[in-house]
């Protein structure tokens, strides 16, 4: 499954980092219960319900959980991939504090996209932003409040997150700049 | 490399499936209480309605809108096309705006694509003459997708005036490409010669044949068309024989067709008024179909993407 690249986290460390992650947004929260989990689609999406999980075991209670597809909301509509996953955010955003979900937290642009997304649906009296991998060369003003790993990079390098749910295992894989596949 | 939407045979299996599911990603939007996205902010649309529409001319303004765009509408009458601008003239006019897509209904076949020589907008055809309404026929397909019927193996029967009938044409192909069997019902003179070759259904001229169908697509009269007429007896003989109401149709059969209704003439007034039929169901398809459309169009060069199965798209 690996792409040519170095395998910086295996599936013992996805699954320890996202379990810390959790413990630290129960820590964070007065209320744990009340906070809402939103994917970014796609690596988002099962890394939200994994956190979901993990919350509940700690917590006790399963947050409320959405899923956001930021296609419409892209900066730069018309440099193709049309396919657009699915957007749910089944429940009042209005009410309780939103915590964004994505896989690599990179230039900010798609954060920026989801957090238009987002109010679209309502107006969140919080939005925090929880990411695997921090990879640095933010181009908007942007922060990650949950990191689970900060990841020197050059430009030129491609950060992989591979998950089982997608991907069929998982790792964080760095590789020299190739295909745009996976996410980078 | 600018795309264009002329004619639904364009499209293959996969294409079509796509547009699909594009638009069960807008349907989402739609049930949002905030139904407009930014997606296509400071895109022109034009549409050049050079025949009469309500629906489609509607929802594609309407389309446009929810995706954010700017719409222009130019219609056949009130324009310079009353002092007898050429199709030419009056697209190369519209292209110093700089749109981004046309969309174009105009009476003549061809229409669109002769225009596409004029322009670097993407061009959809929103019907041409007698010949291809690409939008209508993914709508119809949409319609039928969402209500759970699966399109391989299913029986369309179109009844009516086969003859001058955009609908069937561009309905018929797309309905075969997606695995459905057509059959065409209508007196002799509102069936086209070839018809079977041509687009590969079964011709009848027994409106009993509709029994087998699951679904009932009764087609409009189209006077405006038929010139002198000659093309059946009266309306009310017409009626008689080919007319569809409720004492034709078996239980659970669907009845769709493309509005606006000739009510008494190829539907009953109380088949019109049933709220089983899809009628309103493909209008509120069309919309969203149209949002797919223009996105897809714009949004740019799907070849890369083109492959992709169904569920990892839903995923």
């Amino acid at each position: 499954m690996s792409a040519a690249g170095r395998v910086l986290m295996d599936d013992d460390q996805v699954r320890r980092t996202i379990a810390r992650m959790a413990h630290e947004i129960v820590e964070r929260h007065a209320d744990p219960r009340a906070v809402t989990l939103v994917g970014i689609h796609r690596r988002g999406v099962p890394l939200a319900a994994r956190l979901a999980r993990d919350i509940a075991e700690f917590a006790g209670t399963a947050p409320d959980m959405g899923t956001l597809d930021i296609a419409l909301y892209r900066d730069d509509v018309g440099t193709g991939v049309p396919v657009l996953g699915e957007t749910d955010v089944p429940f009042d955003v209005s009410a309780r504090p939103v915590i964004l979900v994505d896989d690599v937290l990179y230039t900010g642009r798609t954060v920026r996209a989801a957090i238009d997304a987002l109010f679209d649906f309502g107006r969140p009296p919080q939005v925090q932003l929880a990411v695997l991998i921090d990879r640095g060369h933010r181009e908007l003003p942007i922060r990650p409040d949950h990191v689970g790993k900060n990841l020197p990079t050059a430009r030129h390098e491609r950060v992989y997150v591979h998950l089982t749910e997608v991907d069929g295992a998982d790792e964080v894989v760095l590789a020299e700049s190739g295909p745009a596949k996976g996410t980078a | 490399m600018t795309r264009n939407l002329i004619t639904v045979d364009d499209l293959d299996r996969d294409e079509i499936e796509r547009y699909l599911s594009l638009t069960d990603r807008f349907a989402e939007v739609m049930q949002r209480d905030l139904k407009k996205v930014p997606t296509l902010r400071g895109r022109v649309v034009v549409n050049m309605f050079f025949e009469s529409s309500t629906r489609t001319a509607t929802s594609f303004e309407l389309a446009g809108k929810r995706l954010s765009a700017d719409v222009i509408n130019v219609k056949g009458s009130g324009s310079s096309v009353d002092k007898g601008e050429t199709l030419k003239d009056t697209v190369l006019t519209l292209n110093a705006y700089r749109p981004d897509v046309l969309v174009i209904r105009h009476k003549s076949v061809g229409a669109c694509a002769a225009a596409a020589r004029y322009t670097d907008a993407a061009i959809v055809n929103a019907g041409d003459g007698t010949h291809a309404h690409p939008t209508q026929s993914l709508l119809d397909l949409y319609t039928l997708r969402r209500r759970g019927v699966s399109l391989e193996g299913l029986h369309v029967a179109y009844v009516g005036d086969v003859m001058h009938s955009r609908v069937a044409r561009s309905g018929a192909a797309a309905f075969r490409t997606m695995g459905a069997k057509v059959t065409f019902i209508a007196p002799p003179t509102l069936l086209p010669p070839g018809l079977e070759e041509g687009l590969g259904g079964r011709a009848s001229h027994d409106i009993r044949d509709i029994a087998d169908a699951d679904v009932v697509y009764v087609l409009r009269m189209q006077h405006e068309r038929m010139g002198d007429g000659g093309f059946v007896p009266s309306l009310r003989e017409y009626s008689r024989e080919y007319g569809v109401g409720h004492e034709r149709l078996r239980p659970g059969q669907l009845v769709m067709h493309p509005g606006p209704m000739n009510r008494g003439v190829e539907i009953t007034d109380a088949l019109a008024d049933d709220p089983e039929v899809l009628v309103t169901a493909q209008v509120e398809s069309g919309m969203l179909v149209r949002m797919a459309v223009l996105y897809d169009l714009i949004a740019g060069p799907a070849e890369h993407v083109r492959n992709v199965p169904v569920e990892e798209v839903a995923a």
